[in-house]
């Protein structure tokens, strides 16, 4: 089977990577991949739920597959489809020629491999060892989800025509969910659970530090130690995620600053701000957090 | 079994999540928390917190509880070496709120009393609940468990299978492909009614705590009837979301829980802060999103009022509607005169009474047609 050997392993395989997981995340993945569990991960935005199951499928070197969620989705958009219009012209095509053909072998010949559409979740199974990374699975509806954790639970689907499709080995299942809603109880019994906070001061820096190493030291530990004081609770409306402190150094260092100035930190806010309000806020505050 | 010694790992693991549960927590995984450790190294204090945490807990709101917990019963000894400790499981302090027996045996008998029992709850029913003596509150609480709880629903996106509605092109095709390319019946689709999220924000601050308790059980009734699309927060000096706790289906436990979990109970306000929290955490992220919003609060403010006013506005903005429900409304002579009030009056959809059964049953209808 597929799996670090330790959760030290694990962290410096997800570090090579570009993803610098602290204990209690690298020890929660361990346990997920040990158990062959799917890892149900929350957290704010900006945290790196989405990132983990990238940098996974990208440390083990398997093919990363995504279902993202939205209201509605259901089994057809997750599994499986037939492609009904190839199949009328397959069957067609079959008229044309006039033949005499059984009808038991015509009708087999329509579901066949090549008009199923295999959507996420199959293809998951099929091509497993894979990370399958199941996002925001608050937005899909509750029915979607009582069929999700059927597939978990078993790593198994059964299409009618063709006969069950069965994961050699699991997939790594990374679950992200951004707590618009309850998840089902029996969902969460079936995944380890972790919550992940936004990164401390070094840690931040040395995540900046390793996505973009072409940046100035000082850059990046300016813009983090801004980034730290505007993130807690009620300074800003959307407090920035690390998404946002990649965008604003890069933003920097696009205009060829090595360090912040008031000037260039004006003018770059909108890679940090995305709420009016916000703006204004971190403008007035401008001053005293640049320093000068 | 002795629970709590540290000859037996797995025991003292299974004490635990006893402990875990004592406190509030679910916790009922114990199979999964041992295995856990089991890949990891039992001899390892942080390796023991992980594994537990990524089994017992299911929320954010568990992990505090949850790091208490631990800390009292995985005491560090020697290094970090994770020793068990061999007290039980300290047990949560119940908050006391005023809880009696419904005055039951009344109403067998002859006619009259009937009627008169009748009658009270007639009178019951417009009476301010800050002034019931405890045998007629214990009264309301019953009537209250019999209101019509069901809440707001919307048109679904997805569309259902149904006998009537607009044609259903892939169902008629895959219908007709199954007949070998012969003509079948057409079938249709259609949008299905979804229950629409109800968001109840509580304020528990010491001017509201006559109608603090029936407002919790008003709540509770509407996450029973509706438990996957209704939200309960507390608002005081800090927000709480207490959902969770009202997922019992007895209402004087719920009290006892929620009034354990409320940690500001009686406390000041200051709403508009708390408002920005809610908004902050909860609202942005999509709670609001489509939902019916209820501020029940008498819409006195400490703090600034224009911070709430901004605050409502941005709760308008996310909401399908926002209902504010004030005890001071229903009574004689009240004008809407309380900064916060005025503050928060531009951005609402509805403005109820909130004191009395009646008021309750109203505010309810008013939710239901939002």
């Amino acid at each position: 089977m597929i799996g670090p050997s330790s959760v030290v392993d694990l962290r410096s395989r997800l570090g090579e990577v570009g993803y610098l997981a602290d204990d209690g995340l690298a020890t929660v993945t361990h346990l997920a991949m040990a158990m062959q569990r799917p890892l149900l991960l929350e957290g704010e935005p900006g945290t790196g739920k989405t990132a983990l199951a990238e940098a996974l499928a990208e440390s083990f070197d398997l093919p990363l597959i995504r279902l993202q969620c939205y209201e509605g989705i259901d089994a057809s958009q997750a599994l499986y489809d037939w492609d009904f219009t190839r199949q009328i012209l397959h069957l067609r095509a079959l008229e044309a020629t006039g033949e005499a053909v059984e009808t038991s072998v015509v009708e087999q010949s329509l579901f066949d491999e090549r008009f199923l559409m295999a959507r996420p979740i199959l293809r998951a199974l099929r091509e497993s060892p894979a990370v399958l990374l199941v996002d925001e699975i608050d937005r899909a509806d509750d029915e979607f989800e009582a069929f999700l954790l059927e597939v978990l639970s078993t790593y198994q689907v059964s299409i009618p025509e063709l006969g069950t499709v069965r994961a050699g080995q699991p997939p790594i299942v990374v679950l992200t969910s951004n707590r618009t809603r309850d998840l089902h109880d029996a969902l969460r019994r079936r995944c380890l659970y972790h919550w992940l906070e936004h990164p401390g001061p070094e840690r931040e820096t040395a995540i900046v530090r390793a996505r973009l190493p072409q940046v100035s030291a000082t850059l990046t530990e300016r813009v983090v130690g801004i980034t730290q004081r505007l993130r807690p609770e009620g300074v800003l409306m959307k407090p920035p995620g690390v998404a946002e402190t990649l965008d604003w150094v890069r933003a920097l260092h696009e205009l060829g600053r090595t360090d912040i100035d008031l000037e260039s930190a004006s003018a770059t806010i909108g890679a940090l701000c995305k709420y009016r309000e916000d703006t204004d806020r971190v403008r007035a505050l401008l001053p005293e957090l640049v320093g000068g | 079994m002795a629970p709590g010694t540290s000859a037996d790992p797995v025991a003292g693991l299974v004490g635990f999540t006893a402990a875990l549960r004592a406190a509030g927590v679910r916790a009922d995984r114990a199979k999964d928390f041992v295995e856990a450790v089991g890949h990891l190294d039992v001899g390892r204090r942080e390796d023991v917190y992980w594994a537990g945490r990524a089994t017992l807990c299911d929320e954010p709101d568990d992990i505090p509880v949850y790091d208490r917990v631990f800390a009292h019963w995985f005491v560090p000894e020697r290094g970090d070496d994770a020793r068990v400790r061999t007290t039980s499981a300290h047990q949560i302090s119940v908050a006391p709120l005023d809880v009696d027996d419904p005055g039951d045996g009344q109403q067998e008998g002859d006619g009259d009393v009937v009627t008169a029992v009748a009658s009270t709850i007639e009178q019951l029913r417009h009476r301010d609940v800050a002034e019931l003596a405890p045998d007629e509150r214990a009264r309301l609480n019953a009537l209250l468990a019999g209101l019509d709880a069901r809440g707001p629903v919307r048109r679904s996106r997805r569309r259902y299978a149904s006998a009537r509605g607009e044609i259903d092109i892939t169902r008629t095709v895959r219908e007709q492909l199954r007949r070998g390319g012969e003509p079948g019946p057409l079938r249709r689709r259609t949008r299905r009614d979804r229950p629409r999220r109800v968001v109840l924000l509580i304020d528990v601050s010491g001017s509201m705590e006559p109608y603090a308790d029936s407002l919790l059980r008003l709540a509770h009734r509407a996450v029973v009837a509706a438990p996957r699309t209704t939200e309960v927060f507390t608002l005081g000096t800090r927000l709480t979301r207490v959902t969770p706790a009202m997922r019992h289906h007895d209402p004087d436990l719920v009290l006892a829980e929620a009034g354990s979990m409320v940690p500001d109970w009686s406390g000041g306000t200051r709403l508009g802060e708390v408002l920005r929290a809610f908004v902050d955490r909860w609202g942005q992220r999509g709670v609001v999103r489509g939902a019916v919003v209820v501020v029940a609060s008498d819409g006195w403010e400490r703090g600034g009022a224009e911070l709430l006013g901004e605050q409502m506005a941005r709760l308008r903005r996310l909401a399908h509607a926002v209902v504010w429900a004030n005890p001071h409304r229903g009574k004689p002579g009240y004008a809407p005169v309380q900064g916060g009030i005025i503050a928060a009056l531009p951005h609402l959809d509805g403005m109820v009474d909130g004191h009395s059964l009646a008021a309750f049953a109203e505010l309810l209808e008013v939710v239901r047609d939002a």
